[in-house]
C-alpha cells in the first residue's frame, strides 16, 4: 500500500503537468486561429498571379520555360522530396505521419533516386541519417513564417531543377484539414502543371507590356512556386498547432482520469488507516 | 477603378480609388481610370493611391502590375502600407547596409556589392515612403 503522503505528492505531481498541457492547448489554438488566417490571406496572390499568367500564357512559348519543361524522367527520374516537419515535438502524430508519408513514397517509387530537403528540426532527426543525400536543412523557423521563409526554401529546389540535377521536386507536408484532421499531401513542386491559356473574354484584350511579355513571364513563374512553397509551410504549420491543440487536449483528459483514479485510491487508503486505528483503539480498550 | 494590392503573404488593400502611382521598373507611372490595358514590372520603390482627396502611400518591394481599365492588380513581393513601416527597423536596416558597403569597399566582392546596394535601397525608400505619409 503506498503511504498517503506518497499518493498527495502523486496527485499534485499530475495536476502540475494538467495545467502545463492545458495551457499548451490553450496556446496552441491561438496560434492556430491566426495561422489560419494566415492561409486564408495567401489566396488573393496566387489567385491573381495565376490570373496574370493565364493572360499572357497566350504570347509566350510556355514550353520553352525551364520551370515548365517536362523532362522524361519526372515519372521515374532523380526527385528532390521538400518534407516539412515541425521544430517542436508534443504534437501528436504529426511528425511520425510526415516520415511515413515519405517511407510511403519511397516504397510506391523504388529504384528512385531520392535528395531530401528536410524543414523542420523533427523532420531532420528522423529522416537526416537514413543515407539519402540531404540537399539542404531549414530549421528553426520564425515563429511568424513570411515570404522569406518560402523563398528559402524554394531557392534550392528551383536551382536543381533548372540546372538538371533533378527532374522532379514533391512537397511532402501536412494539410490543415480540420482541428482533429490533417491530411498528408505529396504534391509535385516542380515541375509547373502548364497555366492554362485563359480562352475568355479578358484574354482578348490588348495589353501593353513593359519589360517584355517574356521577361514578365519569367519573373512570375518563380514567385508562383515561392508562393505555393510559402501556403504549404503555412498550412503545415497551422496542422502543427492543430495537431499539438488536439494532442494536449487528450493529454489533460488522461490527466484529469488520472487524478480521479488516485484520488480514489488515497481515499481508500486514509479510510484503511482511519479504519486501523480505531480497531487498534478499540481492541486496546477491550484488553483492559 | 478597383485596387487589389496582394503580397504572397496576404491582402494589402482591396479598395475603390480614384489615382495611383506605381514604381514601374523602367520608370513611375500614374494610372487613372481608363488606363489602357499594360502589364509592368515593378522595382522597389514608394507607390501612392488616392481615394478622392485622401492619398495613402505604401512600400513596394519588386513585383507586377496588371493595368486594366477599371481595375488594377498589384501583385508584390514585399509590400508594405506607410502606416505599417517599422521605422526603427528601417534605420538599423540602412546603418547596417551602409557598414556593409564600407565592408565591400575594401573588398571588392561584387556579389555583396549588390546585395548591399538592394538592402540599402529597400531601407531608404522605406524611410521616405513613411516621411511623405507623415507630410501629407
Amino acid at each position: 500500500m503506498p503511504s498517503l503522503i506518497d499518493m498527495r505528492r502523486r496527485i499534485r505531481a499530475v495536476k502540475n503537468t494538467q495545467q502545463i498541457t492545458k495551457a499548451m492547448k490553450m496556446v496552441a489554438a491561438s496560434k492556430l486561429r491566426r495561422a489560419q488566417e494566415r492561409v486564408v490571406a495567401t489566396r488573393p496572390f496566387a489567385k491573381q498571379a495565376k490570373h496574370v499568367l493565364a493572360s499572357i500564357s497566350a504570347r509566350v512559348d510556355q514550353t520553352k520555360h525551364p520551370l515548365l519543361v517536362q523532362r522524361d524522367g519526372v515519372k521515374t527520374g532523380k526527385t528532390m522530396l521538400i518534407v516539412l516537419s515541425s521544430d517542436r515535438g508534443l504534437c501528436g502524430s504529426f511528425n511520425t505521419n510526415i516520415v511515413k508519408a515519405v517511407g510511403q513514397f519511397l516504397r510506391d517509387n523504388p529504384g528512385r533516386e531520392v535528395s531530401l530537403g528536410l524543414v523542420g528540426k523533427k523532420g531532420r532527426e528522423a529522416l537526416g541519417r537514413r543515407g539519402f543525400p540531404i540537399r539542404f536543412e531549414y530549421t528553426a523557423l520564425p515563429k511568424v513564417i513570411g515570404f522569406a521563409e518560402a523563398e528559402a526554401v524554394a531557392a534550392p529546389a528551383i536551382e536543381d531543377f533548372i540546372n538538371g540535377k533533378v527532374d522532379s521536386v514533391h512537397l511532402v507536408y501536412n494539410e490543415f484539414k480540420s482541428v482533429i484532421a490533417q491530411k498528408l499531401v505529396v504534391e509535385q513542386l516542380l515541375p509547373m502543371a502548364p497555366i492554362e491559356v485563359e480562352k475568355d473574354a479578358a484574354a482578348g484584350i490588348e495589353y501593353l507590356y513593359e519589360p517584355s511579355p517574356q521577361q514578365i513571364f519569367d519573373e512570375l513563374l518563380p514567385r508562383l512556386v515561392e508562393a505555393q512553397v510559402l501556403r504549404a509551410l503555412l498550412e503545415s504549420s497551422a496542422a502543427e498547432h492543430a495537431a499539438r491543440m488536439t494532442a494536449m487536449d487528450a493529454a489533460t483528459r488522461n490527466s484529469a482520469e488520472m487524478i480521479e483514479g488516485l484520488t480514489l485510491t488515497m481515499n481508500k487508503v486514509r479510510q484503511a488507516a482511519i479504519t486501523r486505528e480505531i480497531i487498534e483503539v478499540v481492541s486496546g480498550a477491550q484488553a483492559q | 477603378m478597383r485596387l487589389e494590392f496582394v503580397t504572397p503573404e496576404r491582402l494589402i488593400a482591396h479598395e475603390e480609388v480614384d489615382e495611383l502611382q506605381l514604381p514601374g521598373e523602367e520608370g513611375s507611372l500614374g494610372v487613372l481610370p481608363g488606363h489602357t490595358p499594360m502589364l509592368v514590372a515593378l522595382k522597389v520603390g514608394e507607390m501612392w493611391y488616392r481615394k478622392g482627396s485622401e492619398k495613402f502611400f505604401g512600400y513596394v518591394g519588386f513585383g507586377f502590375a496588371e493595368i486594366l481599365p477599371d481595375r488594377v492588380t498589384i501583385l508584390a513581393r514585399i509590400a508594405e502600407k506607410a502606416d505599417d513601416i517599422d521605422l526603427q527597423r528601417a534605420e538599423a536596416a540602412k546603418r547596417r547596409a551602409e557598414e556593409q558597403l564600407a565592408e565591400v569597399k575594401r573588398s571588392g566582392n561584387e556579389a555583396d556589392y549588390e546585395r548591399a546596394r538592394l538592402a540599402l535601397l529597400r531601407a531608404i525608400t522605406r524611410l521616405q515612403v513613411s516621411q511623405h505619409a507623415r507630410r501629407r
